[in-house]
This record gives C-alpha cells, structure tokens and sequence, in this order.
C-alpha cells in the first residue's frame, strides 16, 4: 500500500489545494502548516503554471499572482524543504505537464522522492499520456493520480483498474470552481470504480461549503478542497492564516 | 504512444473531461471521411459556397522583377470570407451537423478564423460562440463586429496576456463544461488529435488543388512551396500532397516580430524548444521552467507561442525547413505585392512573400515557385498605415 493510500485509512481524509507562492513563499509554508493543524490529511501544492487550461478564474488568477511573484519550480521544491523541517504531512503535487517535463521526469520525481512528496496530479496527463511519466515517476516512488470526469462512462473502469494512490473523481463538468450544486451521479461512478478496485477515492471540482463536503464525504473516502481555500488567500492575503484555519477545520469536521 | 503521432509529436494531452468527446470526434471523422454523401457534400460546398478551386496565379512582373524562378501565387485569398480558414471549418461544420452537434465554438486570433466559424454556423443554423483575447477585440474590432453580424456571440478574453493562446485556453474550458451538442471547431493543425490530422486533411486541398495546376501550367513540380506558419494550418494544406515529392521544397516562415534575437518574436522553430501544451507535444516559445512565454508579431494571425506537431515532425526529419521573417520585412513585402502584383495580401501571408524575395533572384529561371496566399489584407490595412505612422481608424 503506498503512503498517499494510507491517508485514505483513517477515516474521511480532507485534501487542501493551495498554489505555491500566492501570495508569497514564507505564506504558502505557514498556510500548509495551519491546514495540518486544521486536520488536513493531504496536502496539494500547485506548481503555477502560465496557462492552466483545467482551473477556473479563482486558481488561474493566483497561478498568476504566484508566477508574477517570481514562483518557479525550483521555488516550489524549496517550499516543501521548509515544510519538511517543521512536519511530515503528506503531500502531493499539482501542476501541468509542461513544467514536470521540462524540469525532466528524473529530476522531477528524484526530487519529489527525497522531499517525502508522495503524488502528483496532472490534469492535462489523461490515460493515454500517462505512460511516459508515470513509468518515471514509479520508478522513485510517486503515484501519478488518475483523474475521472462525469464524461469518462466505460473508460471509469480502464481507469480505476491501473489508479495509485487514490483515485480524483471530477464532480463536475467544466473546470475547477467553487459551485452552488453539484449534479453529477458521483455515487453511480464511484460505484463502477468500486466494482473493479479497491483504492480510495476523493471528490473534487466545485466543493466549498461544510455541507457539501458532508454529503460528498458520504459517497467516497475523501474531498478535495481547492478554490474556495484559494479564494481565502486572494481575499486576505498575508494575513489568511486564521481563516484558513478555521475553514479547514470546519470542514474537516463536517467529514469527519 | 497513444494515438496521433507524429514522430514524438502529437498525441492528446487534455483532461480527461475531454477524452470520451475526443475518441468519439475521431471515430465520426473516420466514418465520414470515407462517406459518400459526406464528400459530395463537402465538394459542392467548396465549389459552390466557397469558391473552389482558388486559382493558381503567374505572378509575371513579381518573377521579372526578382529576375530568377517562376513565382506562382496560390490564391486562396480570393475564398469566401477572405482567407484559407473556411476550408477547415466548413469541414468541421458539416462534420459537426452529421454528428448532431447544434452548436460551434472557437477561438481566434485577429478574427479570420472567428469569422470563417461564424460564417459556417449561420450558413447551417448552428449557434456559434467565438473566444478572442480581449486585446485582439481591440485591434480588430471590425472583425467582432464581422462576427455578431452573422450571428455569433464574441467573448473577449480577460485571463492571461488576453490574445491568441488565451482565447485557446478559453475555449477549451467552455468545451469542457458543454461537450454533448457542442464542438470545438479548432481553426489550426494544433491541439490534441484528431484536430491536427483533421485540420490538415481538410486544409490539403490547397496542394492537392496546386500539384494538378501546377502540372497543367508548367508540366512539372515546383522547386519549392513557401507559406507562412503560426499554427501551421495553410501551410501544412499547402505541403501535404507534396511531401511525397523529394524535389519539393517545403518552406515555412514564421514570425520573428522585432526579430529572433528580441524578446518580441513568435518564430517558434527558431526560438522554442520541445514541450507539451494546448493537448500536444510539439515545440514552443517557454521559458526554463515551461511557463508558455509571451509572443509577439505584427500578425495577429502568427501571433501563437507554438506549431503543429506535424511541422515540428517535418522539421525534424528535414522535410521542411523554417525560417523567420520580421516585421519590417513581412510590411515591405505586404508593400511589394500591392505595388508590384495589385495584390493586397494578408500581413500573414506577407511573411511567405517577404522570403520569396530573398530566395528567388538566386534561382534557376526554369524552376517555379508556389507560394501561398493564406489571406487578403484588408483586415490589415489600418494595422499597417499605423505602422508606417498614419494614423487611419477603422
């Protein structure tokens, strides 16, 4: 069993989305310290990238913030060596293939292996792509993690057969977002999922509130929380600590 | 290595939000192809709507000017709705009414393709809803104006550098939330398959067309073909049924802006370098880290920090060779054509010109030129008085 598939053991895991960098280095550390304290089970870091052709407006506008702030990928690694000295919180990266491929998938995933970071999400890296990638990235102990949409229908099963770590079920169409109802028949797919693995599966796209987080929670092993924590980042800058804090433990508890 | 490869290149690097619509685009597009009525169709909308086949025009003065090969001018400027775009869209339209889709989307750049989209969906009733970077909707607003005439619905795009790649960005997350009576008509040989295979084949009646003209005016092939490429989708039409033909030269001219040693360029052979971007592996102008860099060219049309994966191919393999052509010399040859031939072509186009002019003096008088004329200029007429410090609005 690898490590991301242990979160997923204890319960309902929460999985908390910043971008690295917004609104600065020193903020995104603290930021995932608090959200550990908050009861954050995985933590998933977004590498900016310049064009994130899978976010909507919330993330790609702290993409930007973060690259403007003269965020690379180098200063993305440096901020999980900040981490890793205070706490061996679980996490994950996400960004675009581009950035992991011109970093090269060796040093990429080394890198990835000596700072403890135990998956990465691509969203642009479907199926049929991951090949490449992910032979690297196993290689060095890193789950490339399989994403499933409301479109994939007989490719659920294709998917979740060859999954690692855990499985990101896509709650919604469209792009990443905090939305006011979620319509998709999440508990139809994680079904099919079921039916033919075992690994744990977390909803994301769209969830904001306690409420939601509940009712998804119900239907998988955990929820993926990005925008509406980001949104938190935008609103208060600097300063978000707090409010980060207390959402991400009234949502841990909504789960729990 | 999945599907739509060319060499390393190609492939489809989406969400997998898109994979189903993808795998069902490609298999209606395989089914069709080979259909009876869907190429009859698609011929007579060509001859009959689109004006087809565009002639192959002797450009005399230019070759007797220039003092060297024969120089014959692909005029697919004189298609309706001005440019080699309604090629491709008429395809992807007529492709789109026998999938049962009702509604078109796609980006552009400085409006042709936009228009050509537009032109189609009103001509089949579909809805139509264009993406375009609000800074482009500035510099071309009389193309957004093109567009709502024909009944399309323009969305200026705010994110990123708000031009041509955005619009792209933007339409992919609109087709990503509406797939089922939606498709995204991709108005270049770019993103991931089938669209860089689809565009092509229906772009390559530009060579098919020009090797049989060609053989008729001349009684042989073309030492060369020359055609300007952002994306690629005019040239790769150009160069498809020549590619076979070793003797032929298949040239590209990309767009170096304020040149290639300048931070203000588009030329991406001559610039970038291998990456994975907009659903493919091709090369790109990015910086060390693979963030997409920002790019610039006098064209809106070639304004596009990337190529299709086929060229990145033939470029590799030598096929094809891609050359940059700046500003200052893609005006002068917009200039000379006007001048020399009373042609006013595309500033697009102007880039292939533009190294026609180098090449040419230098060549056997008993060889020929194909060069292709992606677009008329009308469009960038205003654009270029500018250039030239006469300020003339719209």
């Amino acid at each position: 069993m690898s490590r991301l598939q242990e979160v997923f053991g204890k319960g309902k895991a929460f999985v908390a989305f910043l971008t690295a960098g917004d609104p600065t280095a020193e903020c995104t550390v603290n930021y995932i310290l608090k959200m550990e304290k908050a009861g954050a089970d995985l933590i998933e870091i977004g590498i900016p990238f310049s064009d994130p052709t899978a976010e909507g407006a919330v993330i790609q506008e702290a993409s930007l913030r973060a690259l403007r702030g003269g965020m690379t990928t180098e200063g993305v690694f440096h901020i999980v060596e900040e981490v890793r000295k205070r706490s061996g919180v679980p996490i994950a990266l996400m960004t675009y293939l581009n950035p992991v491929f011109h970093y090269g998938y060796e040093a990429f995933f080394a890198r990835c292996r000596s700072l403890g970071v135990d998956g990465i999400i691509v969203p642009d890296l479907p199926f049929e792509e991951k090949g490449e990638a992910e032979e690297v990235a196993g290689r060095f102990g890193v789950d490339v993690i399989s994403l499933i949409a409301p479109t994939s229908m007989e490719r659920i099963r294709l998917i979740a057969k060859e999954a690692k770590g855990f499985i990101y079920v896509v709650s919604s169409m469209g792009v990443t977002g905090v939305r006011s109802q979620i319509t998709t028949d999440i508990a139809g797919m994680v079904e099919e999922i079921r039916a033919v693995t075992d690994t744990p599966c977390a909803i994301g796209f769209g969830i904001s509130t306690p409420k939601q987080a509940g009712e998804m929670a119900h239907y998988a092993d955990g929820v993926i929380v990005g925008s509406a924590i980001v949104r938190l980042i935008e609103q208060y800058g600097e300063a978000a600590g707090e409010e980060i804090y207390r959402y991400v433990s009234d949502m841990k508890a909504a789960i729990a | 290595m999945s599907r739509g490869r060319y060499g390393e290149y190609g492939g489809q690097y989406v969400p997998e939000t898109l994979m189903n619509e993808l795998i069902h685009l490609e298999n209606s597009y395989a089914f069709y192809k080979k259909d009876k009525d869907f190429c009859e169709e698609l011929d007579a909308l060509f001859k009959e709507y689109a004006g087809r086949p565009s002639l192959l025009y002797y450009a005399e003065k230019m070759t007797k000017d220039l003092g060297g090969a024969k120089i014959y001018l692909k005029r697919e400027d004189l298609n309706h709705t001005g440019s080699h775009k309604i090629n491709n869209v008429l395809g992807q339209a007529l492709l789109a009414k026998k999938m049962g889709k009702s509604r078109l989307i796609a980006e552009t750049g400085a409006g042709q393709h936009g228009v050509a989209t537009a032109t189609a969906a009103a001509l089949f009733g579909m809805e139509c809803e264009i993406f375009m970077g609000e800074e482009d909707t500035k510099r071309q607003a009389l193309n957004v104006y093109r567009m709502e005439l024909l009944g399309a619905k323009v969305h200026p795009v705010k994110s990123g550098t708000k031009t041509l790649k955005d619009a792209v960005n933007e339409t992919m997350r609109e087709w990503a939330s509406r797939v089922d009576d939606t498709l995204y008509v991709l108005g270049s040989v770019m993103g991931p398959h089938p669209f860089p295979m689809i565009v092509r084949d229906f772009q390559s009646v530009i060579s098919k067309e020009a090797k049989a003209q060609i053989l008729e005016k001349e009684g042989r092939l073309p030492a060369a073909v020359v055609a300007c490429v952002g994306g690629g989708s005019n040239a790769m039409g150009a160069f498809y049924h020549f590619i076979p033909e070793s003797t032929v030269k298949l040239i590209g001219c990309e767009a170096a802006g304020k040149g290639v040693d300048s931070a203000l360029t588009a030329a991406t052979i001559a610039t970038g370098s291998v990456g994975v971007f907009h659903g493919m592996k091709s090369y790109f102008c990015q910086d060390e880290f693979g963030q997409i860099a920002p790019v610039y060219s006098i064209s809106a049309g070639l304004d596009y920090p990337g190529i299709g994966p086929e060229h990145a191919y033939l470029h590799d393999t030598g096929r094809a060779q891609y050359v940059p052509v700046t500003d200052d010399e893609a005006v002068a040859a917009f200039e000379y054509l006007a001048k020399t031939e009373g042609i006013i072509c595309a500033i697009e186009s102007a880039h292939a010109i533009a190294h026609v002019q180098k090449i040419a003096g230098s060549m056997d008088k008993q060889e020929c030129i194909i060069v292709n004329i992606s677009g008329r200029g009308d469009k960038d007429v205003a654009a270029i008085a500018r250039y030239r410090g006469r300020d003339i609005h719209e």
